[in-house]
């Protein structure tokens, strides 16, 4: 008998390294080394639940690709160093050119996936020791107009609503947020909510039709940018039917009537703010009303509001709202900007943006710097705010900056006019990659490589969006020679004569540290900062290890609500109306590019794939990147359904799938974020991307680039199958390629222009096969174009390759799952070559439900056979009753056919 | 008073279409057969099995004399009929006797080609086309150990292949660049031929036999270019020729064979009819067994005084009868520029198919290794069924397709 508990293992209990809802996972190693993830019942944050990604995870924590060991790229290839030697070149490097040119001849741009601790580090070492502030971050992308939203209204970068408040709301507004889909298990939290309590309201204001739209109460599908005539608009309306809290308004805040003169005079009737807007008045008067009406009110805003060249204005005529009508600071009511990432948040705590200086201290103000600069017994401190993103690169390709250490990001994938990026860093004379994978587009144009701890490797804490603060914790073994990020800049700073500031052996240290920080000089009743860790100081290792989910401020006398005692952080202590003058998005459309871009994620990816394209699960929803369009649209570009089109702007260009998901209006495309250079030919939508920033938070205007579509003719179509990672040959001969993690296989779709050369000779060099006896298979139909082959090697499938001058390709999922076979039967290998198992046997289609892997054709079956609703569904097949996400799909699904059985 | 039918042949045409006269009216006919061999009927395309050694002869026996006997019919066996008197309706056979007749069937089949090198009457050199054939290749086989077959078509494959199921070794000789190059392609008749030599068959293909050599005996079959196999039994199976001279001798119009119309009647004589290899309609001759169960179904209906059936020609389709080799092929295999090919390829699993199309229609069909499939395109292809919706799935079998033609 086996001692159950010695199979067991021991869970280890960390967070979520995905979206900034911070999830609490539960991670166990067996004896043989295999990793499960499932979700930690004792995190308040989804007690117990995991989306489809979080589910995934412990797919994702696998060495495949892993940078192992610090290089420099010597004529083009990686030369491995020591650490040593390693750091020694980053320090003289850097060193030789502040020494030559200046502090701020250097950068560093850092992200949201660094843990607080990096942070930190890395923001003290710049700011204090460098003496520049050109630090900056993804988080620059993300949520940086949030931030200035909340310091222009709030004195402070406070979020002043928890996921608690979310549930006891009556009206939740979700703004520019496709939570389905990046906030899953937060949106979950909502509809259980919604369940019940069915007064409860959902609103959705997004110009798309998302898996969130389809479960709100209302949706507004706003033209795409006009968010402040919106906001400005239902302030004016709540003025005029007399919903404005005097009382509040007189006794806690300030610049009020300016703020409502505008509104009044720039959408003072919602006639013109519908059409302002591109919205149906009823639909509109509805929203006025319900928020009218609704005592606690919520609006949560993501990327839709924040990826603006307005984007401080739109957060702060959504704050406006809520001023006026004192819905802040009570349960169940505020403004709520929903983060991306993991440690969006700590960043923004510990400093790291370029106009920030630390511990939510003010980079503007003198006594805040000496403050910090004695705290950091620093030689200097930088007083100049440092280059945003954007400009942060293009000083790059102007030479002003000369060297830069990028850290746990891939700027070349997700800034915008990224080909400028390439560029930028091509020409850049030190550019060195700290980052978990050795090849990205972006290590691709590093100098020296240093290789970053993974999720499960390295130590330390994240804040999620409601200012929770939860251990990350490792439960693996470092791969190769990966070191924490703290280390690697400590250990710069210690060659530059620092060590005696920078003498961290351990997380704790650090955070410590942060946390003495944040209560220095937060005594004085004249000027406190929220944001508070006194109580923090001192933990100590174990207590560190053993911290629970907290949330702060963490501090005697402070309060858990912010605001609740109508206190603000400006110096006069008063919330601030800040007047918005709606503006239309900066990049216009014309005749030549007369579409606009709008770009998001999918619901299971994340970033630009370094870890979710790893898994084979997680590729199943959607599984190349695509636009999105409205067939009247794209009609008039020429282009058809699941056919290539050419996406272009000023900028660059993408070749992507033609989807006509029905979600679109006329007007907008859509093109989903993940897609680097690694995963696709040509699908980093980055490069499509406007450079047009907010002129405050420098956030770029990812939601709105004027762009046009037209056909990308090719000869073929095709996709293959491999059990080798070696594609060289295989994309050489495609002039569009994307790359799909498979369940034992790597997928290629591809498509091609050449049709010169027969098929079985090019596609023996593609799939790599010399040997004349190889158990190979084909099919052609020459004057069709069509082309399939097989591959075998010891009656086991190693690749196959289906070719057609259309994209009537066979099911993938079937070919796929022949992978897993040891040895194929006489009929799979019939069906290999048509694609299809032999008849009668079941193809589940497309998974529409990742976590039990239930197929389209299933779910439609069941809905044929009589199931109603989703719980029915989920009842039968157990689709949609994990994570949850797929459900607004399920519903779709029963609409759709309930209508096709009503038409026929 | 009853018609009088005289059959001039005993072979399986012959006797199906009195059987089809039979099934249609019964006792209105006087039957006489004439036979040449000295056997009922029994079924020919079997008589490779019977060399194989995988049957005997009375398996493939399918008429004895008793079913002649029980459906009054007169059967005269080794005792052709050596003429044909049309202007006073008799018959006369090889031993002088008479008979006379209202309606004629002429069914003497075909006879094998020899090709006449020198040497090709000497002992030992024979052709493979009946039951006596069968006999004299198995005795050789139990003394003497060298087969040479000339003929890589159907027939000598067969028969080679009977021969080294018998033991011998055999070189099957061709003269053509590959095997049944009437019914494969280039790629099948490789499959064929390296299936076949992994058998232990030898080949010499495009070698043109120039002499058989031998004294008192075959001993050895010598080329054109001067390089000799030896030989104690050599089988002559370069093709078959319609047996027409009596018919020509009687008048009737000949041009490759006997020429009838959709009826199956001589177009000389409305009296006489001819079924079977010996028949040429419209241009056609055929060897293979399906144009003749149509033949005589045909024949049968107008012998009967009904006329209801017309033939319009057959589309064959071939099977090479080698046990664990599977081939069918049928139609026009070849195409040309105006038509287009489906392939599929399978070289482990030894196998090979083919269709082509012309205009969405299947025009021919080539299958090696997995031939279950071959009478459904045979099918589609007589039917000439458009398939332009089943095109990419079509080779891969009716199981794949039907779901698509629900």
């Amino acid at each position: 008998m086996i001692d159950a508990r010695l199979s067991e293992p021991q869970a280890i209990a960390s967070t979520c390294p995905y979206c900034g809802t911070g999830c609490g996972v539960l991670a166990r190693t067996n004896t043989s080394g295999v990793v499960t993830v499932a979700g930690d019942p004792q995190h308040p944050t989804n007690l117990g639940r995991l989306c489809v990604k979080g589910a995934a995870l412990a797919e994702t924590v696998v060495p495949t690709g892993r940078l192992r060991f610090p290089a420099r790229r010597v004529a083009g290839a990686l030369q491995r160093l020591s650490w040593s030697d390693a750091l020694d070149a980053v320090a003289d490097g850097f060193r030789r050119i502040v020494d030559q040119h200046g502090p701020d001849a250097v950068a560093w741009y850092v992200s949201g996936q660094l843990l607080t601790e990096d942070y930190y580090v890395a923001n003290k070492l710049v700011k204090g020791f460098v003496g520049t502030a050109n630090i900056d971050t993804n988080s620059r992308l993300c949520m940086s107009s949030a931030v200035a939203g909340h310091k222009r209204a709030f004195g402070e970068d406070i979020v002043p609503v928890s996921y608690d408040d979310l549930e006891q709301a009556e009206l939740v507004v979700l703004v520019g947020s496709n939570t389905a889909w990046c906030h899953p298990i937060l949106f979950q939290r909502l509809l259980a909510a919604r369940e019940r309590n069915p007064a409860m309201k959902l609103v959705v204001i997004d110009p798309r039709r998302t898996a969130t739209s389809e479960m709100a109460d209302l949706h507004l599908p706003i033209r795409p940018g006009s968010d402040v005539w919106l906001f400005n608009g239902l302030l004016s309306y709540l003025h005029q039917h007399g919903v404005i809290d005097t009382a509040f308004v007189d006794a806690h805040t300030s610049g009020f009537a300016r703020a409502q003169a505008i509104a009044d005079n720039t959408a003072g009737d919602l006639r013109s703010v519908a059409a302002a807007c591109k919205l149906d008045l009823g639909a509109l008067t509805a929203f006025c009303q319900l928020f009218a009406r609704s005592e606690r009110v919520i609006t949560a805003f993501s990327m839709g509001v924040n990826q603006s060249s307005s984007g401080t204005d739109k957060v702060n005529a959504i704050i406006n709202c809520h001023l006026a009508t004192g819905r802040i600071g009570k349960p169940g009511a505020g403004p709520f900007s929903i983060t991306g990432q993991p440690n969006a948040m700590g960043g923004r705590e510990v400093g790291g943006l370029s106009n920030m200086l630390a511990a939510h201290l003010d980079l503007d103000q003198p006594d805040h710097r000496a403050r910090v600069q004695d705290f950091w017994q620093a030689p200097r401190i930088a007083d100049q705010p440092g280059l945003k993103a954007v400009d942060l690169f293009d000083a790059i390709d102007a030479g002003r900056v000369k060297a830069v250490w990028i850290m746990a990001t891939n700027p070349v994938v997700s800034l915008p006019d990224a080909d400028k990026v390439k560029r930028a860093l091509a020409k850049c004379e030190l550019v060195v990659v700290s980052d978990v994978m050795a090849d990205t587009d972006t290590t691709a144009f590093a100098h020296l490589l240093l290789p970053a701890q993974g999720w499960g490797e390295k130590d330390g804490t994240v804040t999620n969006s409601e200012r929770c603060i939860s251990r990350q914790r490792a439960f693996l073994p470092a791969i190769g020679e990966a070191r924490p990020d703290w280390w690697a800049l400590s250990e710069v700073a210690r060659r530059w004569g620092f060590g005696a500031q920078f003498p961290y052996t351990s997380a704790h240290e650090i955070f410590d540290e942060h946390a003495r920080l944040t209560a220095s000089g937060n005594a004085d009743a004249e000027a406190p900062r929220y944001l508070n860790l006194s109580g923090l100081v001192g933990l100590g290792a174990s207590a560190y290890d053993a911290l629970m989910p907290t949330r702060w401020p963490v501090a005697v006398d402070a309060s858990p609500t912010p605001f609740a005692d109508g206190r603000y952080y400006t110096p006069d202590r008063r919330a601030r109306f800040v007047p918005t003058a709606p503006q239309a998005p900066a990049g216009r459309v014309d005749d030549d590019y007369p579409l606009v871009l709008n770009t998001g994620r999918v619901r299971d990816h994340w970033h630009t794939m370094t870890r979710t394209g790893l898994s084979a699960r997680l590729a199943t929803h959607v599984a190349e990147p695509f636009v999105d369009l409205h067939p009247q649209d794209a009609l008039l570009c020429g282009v058809r359904e699941q056919e290539l089109a050419r996406v272009s702007s000023r900028h660059g260009d993408c070749v992507l799938r033609v989807r006509l998901s029905g979600e679109m209006p006329r007007g907008s495309v859509f093109v989903p974020i993940h897609w680097s250079d690694r995963f696709a030919s040509d699908a980093r939508v980055g490069a499509l991307v406007n450079p047009l920033v907010d002129p405050l938070s420098g956030e770029p205007e990812f939601k709105h680039t004027p762009v046009k579509v037209e056909p990308f003719a090719v000869a073929w179509h095709g996709f293959a199958l491999s059990r080798s990672d070696d594609a060289a040959e295989l994309v050489a001969d495609a002039a569009w390629w994307t790359r799909i993690a498979g369940d034992g296989c790597s997928r290629h779709e591809l498509a091609g222009r050449r049709s010169d050369g027969d098929w079985p000779t090019r596609a023996r060099a593609m799939l790599g096969v010399s040997a004349a006896d190889a158990d190979w298979l084909e099919y052609e139909d020459v004057a069709a174009g069509v082309f399939r082959a097989a591959h075998l090697v010891d009656g086991r499938l190693q690749a196959c390759l289906h070719v057609s001058p259309r994209p009537d390709l066979p099911s993938r999922a079937w070919l796929s799952s022949l992978f897993g076979k040891a040895q194929l039967e006489p009929a799979d290998r019939i069906g290999l070559l048509i694609g299809e198992p032999p008849a009668r046997s079941e193809d589940a289609g497309a998974t529409v439900c990742a976590c039990f892997g239930v197929g389209r054709k299933t779910i439609e079956a069941a809905i044929r056979a009589g199931a109603e609703t989703p719980a029915e569904l989920g009842k039968q097949l157990s689709c949609g009753t994990n994570c949850g996400s797929c459900v607004p799909e399920l519903k779709g699904l029963i609409a759709e056919i309930r209508a096709r059985q009503r038409v026929t | 008073m009853k018609q009088r039918l005289v059959v001039i042949g005993n072979g399986m045409s012959a006797i199906r279409t009195v059987e089809e006269l039979l099934k249609l009216d019964g006792d209105q006919h006087q039957i006489t057969v004439f036979g040449a061999e000295p056997h009922g009927n029994y079924n020919r395309i079997l008589l490779s099995p019977v060399l194989a050694g995988e049957k005997r002869f009375e398996d493939i026996v399918t008429h004895d004399r008793a079913w002649y006997a029980k459906h009054g019919i007169l059967l005269y066996t080794g005792n052709p009929v050596v003429a044909i008197d049309r202007a006073r309706r008799v018959v006369t056979a090889l031993d002088g006797l008479q008979v006379p007749y209202d309606r004629l069937l002429i069914a003497t089949g075909s006879k094998p080609f020899i090709i006449p090198v020198p040497g090709h009457q000497l002992p030992g050199v024979i052709a493979f086309r009946d039951i006596h054939d069968v006999e004299a290749m198995l005795d050789a086989a139990r003394s003497h150990r060298h087969a040479v077959v000339i003929g890589g078509g159907l027939l000598g494959l067969e028969a080679a292949n009977g021969l080294l199921r018998q033991g011998m070794t055999v070189t099957v000789v061709h003269v053509m660049d590959r095997l049944m190059e009437r019914q494969l392609d280039q790629s099948a008749a490789k499959l064929l031929k390296a299936a076949l030599e992994q058998r232990g068959m030898r080949f010499l293909l495009e070698a043109d036999t120039a002499e058989i050599i031998g004294d008192g005996r075959a001993t050895a079959v010598r080329f054109n270019d001067g390089s000799e196999v030896a030989a104690d039994l050599v089988v002559m199976a370069v093709g078959i020729r319609p047996n027409v001279d009596l018919a020509r001798a009687a008048g009737l119009h000949v041009e490759r064979a006997i020429v009838v119309d959709d009826n199956l009647q001589t177009v000389t004589d409305p009296r006489v009819y001819a079924v079977g290899e010996c028949v040429q309609h419209r241009k056609h001759v055929y060897g293979l067994v399906a144009p003749l169960w149509e033949q005589a179904r045909v024949c049968a209906a107008h012998l009967a005084g009904f006329g209801h059936r017309r033939y319009g020609g057959s589309v064959t389709a071939t099977r090479l009868k080698v046990t664990g080799i599977d081939l069918y092929s049928a139609g026009d295999f070849i195409g040309g520029t105006d038509s287009e090919d489906l392939v599929l390829r399978d070289r482990a699993r030894g196998v090979y198919k083919r269709l082509v199309l012309r205009g969405n229609r299947i025009i021919g069909v080539v299958l090696y290794g997995d031939v279950a499939d071959g009478p459904w395109y045979f099918e589609l292809m007589q039917q000439r069924r458009d398939i332009g919706g089943l095109r990419q799935r079509l080779l891969f079998g009716r199981a794949y397709c039907e779901p698509a033609l629900a």
